[in-house]
């Protein structure tokens, strides 16, 4: 008797929240050897993109949902076979009757697979076939998302009706169906991920009075502890020393001061955390999106511990090894775009937060130093800007901007001692 | 038109069939001068006399061979087997001898068979069955099962009429429960033509027997859903209106089968089979089928409203093919 036993490969539950992902990318074909826990397939949720382990070592028997597939936690999207196990082979003639008892698994297994959401019943199918119509236009009502036999009559009489009244002297507006791609241009869907973004985008729009301050930081101070750390903490810890890790250290310093900052509106109430869970921004490469990991309990950590947080984070957000739990709980975010030359920048709020705080590039300007004396003195200074996206409806522009103060007198006064 | 009880309307309709006429006669267990076990026939022997009204030994062999046999001879024979259950003791008379007949010798066996059957009032595993399924197999037989006084009149009189072995289940639970109108005069129902209980739009549910009772229940708690369910009670199950399960599952494309009987190879089975077979493309949703568990009927009244399909079962189900 063969004895087999088949896995399935189901879509994980990537944090509570998370209902669905989508395939990215199948990493094993059809037949491949797989380990367990080797990287089976990438896949994007509209948290976080990962990888997924496969569940068992084993052969990749069938792979059931192709990449782009959107489907729910806990569909099966892949059977790995175990041990010499053959997937659903065809019963050799010696050996069909010894095989029969065990045929029910992966009968069951294609049942599974058989019910989700692209199903389509006889009636529907027969109906589609005689109206030439595509079932991807029309939206389902059906267990799933399944078009039912009353959507596509529905849909047909909708789409008939207009005909009905060409009586009417009034041109019809012209139906918008489906975009299609013309005159060269590229059509793709969207991903999760942006798709994720763009609402949140929005939202975060429609939801907090956004304001924006600017100021200037002399960076003079911190350049000349960095260039001194930066070695040491390669070489020791392996970590590397950017000018965020003293921008982070200097923020959530200031935190502590200006409470309200590292708040949240709920309904009619502000919350105001106990901790600070410092969200940074990173981007993907190739303008494929944007993850906001968050450093918890942030303010328990020092220099090196903040660059080391800050270099993992970074680290995994660029390799797709962040977990659901990664990116929630955020309480104030760090935006650094400042490596590619900007300025000034007016960023967005990640809610429910209350304020951003965007780091620009840093740039050798001539300013105006007053010595102890009150003797004006132009000189070369490594300037940063700092932006502070605030949300008026909590934040008054004072209290923004005197944290602001207090950020910058933290680095323009960074001490050889301070760590 | 006067109201009459389902086991009223079976009484007229075997006084009115004797009355009209004399080769019409009721054999079986206690049905003379007891009246019957459900005192169907209480009167009988004191109108039609020791003659027409007689009292079998305590065997359903003989009394289904007896009316066989009489039938055969010109007789219009109407046995009562005091619980369907007990068909099964005169299984080779109904089965290889009545059934056969006409095939084998091309003689006719106009014998009607009373089965008080179903459950519902602790009768346990040997008073409570609804074995009609089974006898659905046998070519040879048609297989009645009234769910309405009217029904129940009609189809007796269709019955002594046909020239075959009817096999006609009455069922317990209905006889003293259930009253409706019913008229005085004679009338007949023709076999294998169904009544649409209830008419609707959603979900088609092809019943019979008590069920139809439980199946309008759980439809009319449904409606305030917005899930509008078509009720058909087949009335006969051999032959069966496969056309009225057709025609309505072309509007609704979804089809709820309901039956006390046990599920496997019960009747649902077959009509389910037929409808994949003949109306595939009308199909929305899987055919679904409610029925008894494969057990005997347990006597313990919680026990036995578990295993007899209750009207949120029959809800549960209306609701998820509306949904799916």
């Amino acid at each position: 008797m063969v004895t087999q036993t088949q896995i399935d490969v189901v879509m994980p539950q990537m944090g509570v929240s998370v209902s669905e992902g989508t395939i990215v990318k199948w990493l094993k074909g059809e037949g491949e050897q797989v380990l367990a826990d080797e990287p089976l397939l990438e896949i994007s949720t509209d948290k976080v993109d990962t990888e997924v382990p496969s569940p068992a070592g084993g052969v990749l028997g069938r792979i059931v949902k192709l990449e782009g597939e959107t489907v729910a936690v806990g569909t099966t999207i892949a059977l790995i076979t175990t041990a010499g196990g053959a997937l659903a082979e065809e019963p050799k003639p010696e050996s069909a009757a010894e095989r029969a008892p065990t045929s029910p698994e992966p009968v069951a297994a294609q049942s599974t697979a058989a019910t989700d959401h692209v199903f389509v019943s006889p009636v529907v199918a027969r109906i589609a076939a005689e109206h030439s119509l595509d079932l991807e236009l029309i939206s389902g009502s059906g267990r799933g998302g399944r078009v039912t036999k009353k959507d596509i009559l529905a849909h047909i009489a909708a789409s008939q009706a207009p005909e009905a009244e060409t009586v009417v002297s009034e041109p019809l507006p012209v139906p918008v169906t489906s975009s299609a791609a013309t005159n060269g241009d590229r059509l793709e869907t969207m991903s999760q991920m942006r798709r994720s973004i763009a609402e949140h985008m929005r939202r975060s729009l429609d939801t907090a009075a956004h304001a924006t301050t600017v100021f200037e930081v002399d960076m003079s101070s911190v350049v000349a502890i960095r260039s001194r750390l930066k070695p040491e903490f390669l070489e020791r810890h392996g970590v590397r020393l950017t000018y965020l890790a003293f921008v982070a250290r200097a923020t959530i310093e200031a935190l502590r001061n200006w409470p309200w900052l590292n708040a949240e509106i709920r309904g009619q109430e502000i919350v105001t955390h106990s901790y600070i869970n410092l969200c940074i921004a990173v981007a993907m490469d190739g303008g494929k999106g944007l993850v906001v990991p968050t450093i918890r309990n942030a303010e328990g950590l020092n220099l090196l511990g903040m660059a080391r947080a800050i270099q993992d984070v970074g680290d995994r957000a660029r390799s797709r090894q962040l977990t659901p739990d990664d990116v929630e709980g955020g309480t104030f975010t760090i935006t650094n775009p400042g490596g590619h030359g900007s300025v000034v920048g007016t960023p967005i709020i990640n809610q429910p937060q209350v304020a951003i705080l965007d780091t620009e590039a840093l740039v050798k300007r001539p300013v105006v130093i007053t010595d102890d004396k009150g003797v004006d003195a132009i000189s070369v200074r490594p300037i940063m800007n700092l932006c502070l996206s605030f949300d008026h409806r909590l934040i008054d522009g004072a209290y923004a901007v005197q944290f602001m103060a207090e950020v910058r007198k933290s680095l323009e006064s960074w001490g050889e001692e301070r760590y | 038109m006067p109201e009459k009880t389902y086991l009223q309307a079976i009484s007229d309709g075997l006084r009115q069939e004797m009355r009209r006429d004399e080769r019409v006669f009721v054999l079986g267990e206690d049905v003379g001068v007891y009246g019957g076990a459900f005192k169907v026939t209480a009167g009988f022997l004191d109108e039609f006399g020791p003659w027409r009204v007689i009292d079998a030994p305590l065997s359903e062999i003989a009394i289904v061979g007896g009316a066989t046999g009489s039938a055969l001879m010109g007789l219009r024979p109407i046995a009562e087997l005091q619980f369907s259950d007990f068909v099964a003791c005169a299984w080779d008379q109904v089965v290889t001898v009545a059934a056969k007949q006409h095939f084998r010798a091309g003689t006719p066996v106009p014998i009607v068979l009373r089965l008080p059957s179903g459950g519902g009032f602790s009768g346990g595993p040997f008073h409570s069955q609804s074995p009609e399924s089974a006898f659905t197999h046998v070519p040879g037989l048609k297989i009645v099962c009234p769910a309405t006084p009217h029904d129940a009149k009609g189809l007796l009189a269709t019955a002594v009429e046909d020239p075959n072995p009817v096999l006609y289940f009455e069922h317990k639970h209905l006889y003293r429960r259930i009253k409706a109108e019913v008229p005085d005069e004679r009338y007949t129902i023709p076999f294998g033509k169904a009544r649409i209980e209830r008419a609707g739009d959603d979900v088609t549910l092809v019943t019979w027997g008590a069920m139809v009772y439980t199946a309008a229940e759980a439809a009319e708690a449904l409606q305030s859903e917005g899930v509008s369910a078509e009720i058909i009670d087949l009335r006969t199950l051999q032959p069966w209106d496969k056309r009225a399960v057709l025609e309505s599952v072309a509007k609704t494309s979804k089809l709820l089968i309901l039956h006390e009987d046990t599920r496997t190879s019960g009747f649902g089975a077959e009509i389910a089979a037929q409808l994949v077979e003949e109306a595939f493309e009308q199909l929305d949703a899987p055919i679904r089928r409610i029925a008894a568990p494969d057990t005997p009927v347990p006597f313990s009244p919680v026990l036995e409203k578990a295993y007899i399909p209750q009207v949120e079962d029959v809800a549960g189900a209306l609701r998820e093919l509306a949904e799916y």
